[in-house]
C-alpha cells in the first residue's frame, strides 16, 4: 500500500517535472526569435564600444555607446531628460490629433458622398503634391516661431496618410455587405456606423499609424527650424556645441518614444481588429 | 397570393436581360427558377428583394406593391455574407429590432435550428463555408420573413454540405410553412426541394416552361419520377435547340 502510494507520488512528480520542461522548452522556442534578433546589434555595440574606447575611432566625432548612455542619464538627473521629451512629445500629440482629426472628417465626407469626392478631392490631391516640408517658411511668416507653426507643421504631416488610407478604406468597402445592410432596411446613418465604418476600420487603422509615423519625422524638422527646447532641440544644440554625445542620445531618445508611440496604437489595432485572424 | 409578379423586366443600358415574367406564387409555395447563366434569374429575384428597384412591371408582395425593400422578404446570397467583425450571434441578430436580450434570445434560437448552437461566439473567419451559410440561413431566418428569397445559396459548397443544407432548409419549411423562391442552376436541387420550377430560357430570358411538382416532401433524391422530370427538363434547356426556335 504504501509502496503503491510512493509510486503515485513519484508519477505525479515525474509528470510535473515533463510538465515544466515543456513549458520550459516552449518558453525557450518562444525566446529563440528574440535571442536571434539581437545578436548582431549587441555585438555591433561591443564593437563600438570598444573601437571609441580603444581611441581607434576619434571620440569627438563617435563617442562610445556609454558615453551617449552617461548623457542620457546626465539628463535624467538634472531633470531636463522629461522636459525636451514631454515637449516634443506634447507636439506631436497635438499635432497628430488636429492633423487625423481634420483627415478623418474630411476623408469620410470625401469617401461617402460622390459629391463631396468631386469637391474636395482634386484640390486636397493638389495640395498633396507639394512636398509638406516646403510650407515651412510660409507657417513661421505667418504664426512665427512658437508653437502655432510647429503643430501646423506636423498635422499637416499628418492629415495625408489618414485621409488616403480613410477614402480608400471606405470606397473599399465590400458592395455585398453595403447590400446586406439595405436587405435589412438600415438608413443611411445606420448604414455608416454599423456597415461602412466597421469595415474601414482597418485601413483607417493602417492610416493612423502611418500618419503618426509622419508626425515623429515632421517634429523633427519643425523643431529645427527653431525651438528652445525638446529633442529637436537637442539636435542643433548637439551641432552647435560640438557635441556629438548630445546628437546621438536625442536620436535615440526619439527611435524609443516613436517606437512606444507606434506599439501603444498597434496595441489598439489589436484589440479593435481581433476578428481579422 | 403572396407574391405577384406581372409583366416584370429589367433592362440594362439597353440591353434588356429578362422580358415580361408573369408569376404568382402562394403562400408557403416553394418555387425554384431555374436556368443557365446569363438567362437573368438572379437579376429577377433582385428586382422581386427590392435591392435594384429600376426593373419595368408591377412587383406585389401581400399586395403591396410600393417599389422598395419589404420587410416582409429575407434574402440568402450566393456567398454568406455575413459581416467579418462580429461573431456568429451578432451576425444572427443583424436585421433584429427588437430589445437586445430579446435578440439573444431569438439568436440562439435560430442558431440551434441550423445546427450551430456551440458556435456563437466565434467570428465567420473561423467558420467553414457551410457553417458559413448556416449562420447566413439563421440571419435571414431570425426576422421571420414570409417569403423567403434564395440565390443559389448552395451552389458553392461541396456535395455533402449541399444535401445537409438542402434538408434543413425543407426542416425550416416544415416548421415555418416560409413561402420560398429559390434561384438555381441545380435541376436536381430544383426537383428535390420545389413545389413549381420555371424555367427561363434566352437572352434576354423569359419563361419558357413550368414544371408542377406533386410528389410529396421529402422526396427521395434518386426517384424515378424525379429521373424522369430530369431528363424532360435536361431536353428543355438544350442550348442547341435555340437555333431551330
Amino acid at each position: 500500500m504504501a509502496s503503491q502510494q510512493g509510486n503515485v507520488a513519484a508519477k505525479l512528480a515525474a509528470d510535473y517535472s515533463v510538465i515544466k520542461n515543456k513549458n520550459k522548452k516552449k518558453y525557450l522556442h518562444r525566446l529563440r526569435p528574440v535571442i536571434l534578433g539581437s545578436l548582431l546589434p549587441i555585438i555591433l555595440i561591443v564593437v563600438w564600444e570598444i573601437f571609441s574606447k580603444s581611441g581607434f575611432v576619434p571620440a569627438h566625432q563617435l563617442p562610445a555607446p556609454s558615453t551617449i548612455l552617461g548623457t542620457i542619464k546626465e539628463m535624467f538627473v538634472d531633470g531636463t531628460l522629461w522636459q525636451h521629451v514631454g515637449i516634443t512629445t506634447y507636439r506631436v500629440f497635438i499635432g497628430f490629433v488636429l492633423g487625423s482629426v481634420i483627415a478623418i472628417i474630411l476623408g469620410s465626407f470625401v469617401g461617402l458622398n460622390t459629391f463631396a469626392e468631386h469637391m474636395f478631392d482634386p484640390l486636397i490631391q493638389a495640395f498633396r503634391s507639394i512636398p509638406s516640408l516646403a510650407w515651412v517658411p510660409l507657417f513661421i511668416l505667418w504664426m512665427g516661431i512658437g508653437e502655432p507653426s510647429k503643430v501646423t507643421m506636423i498635422a499637416v504631416g499628418v492629415f495625408f496618410p489618414v485621409y488616403l488610407n480613410i477614402v480608400s478604406g471606405i470606397s473599399g468597402v465590400d458592395k455585398k455587405l453595403i447590400e446586406v445592410g439595405k436587405m435589412y432596411r438600415l438608413n443611411t446613418f445606420e448604414l455608416i456606423t454599423r456597415v461602412i465604418f466597421p469595415a474601414a476600420l482597418p485601413s483607417i487603422l493602417v492610416g493612423l499609424r502611418s500618419g503618426l509615423g509622419l508626425g515623429w519625422m515632421f517634429v523633427v524638422a519643425a523643431e529645427l527650424m527653431g525651438a528652445s527646447e525638446g529633442l529637436g532641440y537637442l539636435l542643433v544644440l548637439g551641432q552647435n556645441t560640438l557635441a556629438p554625445e548630445t546628437i546621438l542620445a536625442s536620436i535615440i531618445l526619439f527611435a524609443t518614444i516613436g517606437k512606444l508611440s507606434d506599439w501603444v496604437l498597434k496595441e489598439v489595432e489589436t484589440r479593435s481588429l481581433h476578428w481579422q485572424r | 397570393m403572396v407574391l405577384q409578379l406581372e409583366k416584370v423586366s429589367r433592362t440594362f443600358a439597353g440591353k434588356t436581360v429578362v422580358k415580361d415574367i408573369s408569376l404568382s406564387i402562394k403562400r408557403g409555395e416553394i418555387v425554384g427558377i431555374l436556368g443557365t447563366s446569363g438567362c437573368g434569374k438572379s437579376t429577377l429575384l433582385r428586382a422581386v428583394s427590392g435591392i435594384d428597384l429600376d426593373y419595368d412591371g408591377k412587383i406585389s408582395i401581400n399586395n403591396v406593391s410600393d417599389k422598395k425593400i419589404h420587410d416582409t422578404t429575407g434574402f440568402i446570397f450566393q456567398e454568406p455574407r455575413l459581416f467579418p467583425w462580429q461573431t456568429v450571434l451578432e451576425n444572427v441578430t443583424f436585421g433584429l429590432k427588437v430589445s437586445k436580450s430579446e435578440a439573444k434570445k431569438l439568436g440562439k434560437s435560430y442558431l440551434q435550428d441550423v445546427g450551430l448552437a456551440d458556435s456563437e461566439r466565434l467570428y465567420p473567419s473561423q467558420l467553414s463555408g457551410g457553417m458559413a451559410q448556416r449562420v447566413a440561413i439563421a440571419r435571414a431566418l431570425a426576422t421571420s420573413p414570409e417569403v423567403l428569397l434564395l440565390d443559389e445559396p448552395f451552389s458553392a459548397l461541396d456535395a455533402f454540405t449541399k444535401m445537409q443544407l438542402q434538408d434543413l432548409l425543407l426542416d425550416i419549411w416544415q416548421a415555418h410553412q416560409t413561402t420560398m423562391v429559390l434561384v438555381t442552376h441545380d435541376i436536381d436541387e430544383a426537383l428535390y426541394l420545389c413545389d413549381r420550377v420555371i424555367i427561363l430560357r434566352g437572352q434576354p430570358g423569359e419563361i419558357s416552361d413550368v414544371y408542377t411538382i406533386e410528389k410529396q416532401r421529402p422526396r427521395e433524391r434518386g426517384d424515378k419520377y424525379l429521373a424522369q422530370l430530369k431528363s424532360e427538363i435536361l431536353e428543355d434547356l438544350d442550348l442547341t435547340r435555340q437555333s431551330h426556335s
